[in-house]
């Protein structure tokens, strides 16, 4: 089969707090043939982090259960799926506001989503009541100019010869 | 994590050393409060020298050590926070309750 896509892979983990770190250190690991700087792939792992932490707390609570991570690379674009087959969110526009949390016993901040939105370029939420959820996100990867020094060198020389 | 006491100051500095998650806090946050405890100081400075990661738990986990401080009636500060981290703080408006010195204490 021919995918539409440059590149793909897919992951499936338990929902244990430590796969939290081999989630987003995978993720990363796959994004960088895209070659981003520092800055852009710490913005991966944070909204990665993000998205597989609510899974774990929120998705499935106590409960153990199978999270979903499929990355999609087209032209300089990764797509990121995150899913789990947890209980829901009941209502996705109050869980995206800054500062909200349904667990504020727990010391959570609140701002998962905020983070996830705007570190990343594109952020999509899909979620059934007691089915699960589904969030795809975004990141364009910056082209970098190479040899741009030498090209503003080479215009500064010819400047002088004028 | 290390921990240092200086008590003629009251003051109690946390070096974190680990990658700062939902599964890591947890631990680390044990850890802060028995030291808390068992010194009671009058200033926490989280040190972040050794910090290469942190998504938004520990920005519920440091809100939290910052409301015990407060109650003692002291004061928390952040130091060597690098910039991939620092624009989660100021993000979530951290930076205006426990702000960003620039010294190595």
């Amino acid at each position: 089969m021919k995918s539409l896509y440059e590149n793909e892979m897919k992951l499936e983990f338990l929902s244990k707090s430590n796969n939290e770190a081999f989630a987003r250190i995978s993720v990363a690991a796959f994004a960088s043939q895209l070659d981003p700087t520092i800055e852009e792939l710490a913005d991966i792992k944070t909204a990665v982090s993000e998205a597989v932490t609510n899974s774990i707390i929120h998705g499935y609570e106590s409960e153990e259960g199978l999270i979903t991570i499929i990355c999609k690379i087209f032209a300089n674009t990764i797509l990121i799926e995150i899913s789990d087959n947890g209980k829901g969110i009941e209502n996705v526009e109050i869980a995206k506001e800054p500062l909200y949390t349904s667990k504020p016993d727990l010391e959570r901040s609140g701002m998962g989503f905020t983070i996830m939105e705007s570190f990343m370029d594109d952020l999509e939420v899909e979620s059934i009541l007691g089915l699960g959820t589904k969030i795809t996100m975004k990141k364009v990867i910056q082209k970098k100019e190479i040899n741009s020094d030498k090209q503003s060198e080479g215009k500064i020389f010819s400047t002088f010869r004028m | 994590m290390n921990t240092k006491y200086e008590d003629e100051d009251k003051l109690l500095i946390f070096e974190i050393t680990e990658e700062i998650d939902h599964h890591t806090t947890e631990k680390i946050r044990r850890k802060m409060d028995n030291e808390i405890k068992r010194h009671m100081p009058k200033k926490i400075i989280f040190d972040f020298n050794q910090v290469t990661f942190m998504d938004s738990a520990g920005i519920g986990m440091l809100i939290g050590r910052y409301k015990t401080i407060k109650m003692l009636g002291g004061v928390a500060e952040l130091t060597n926070v690098k910039p991939s981290i620092k624009k989660i703080f100021e993000m979530c408006g951290l930076v205006k309750i426990i702000p960003i010195v620039n010294k190595c204490a």
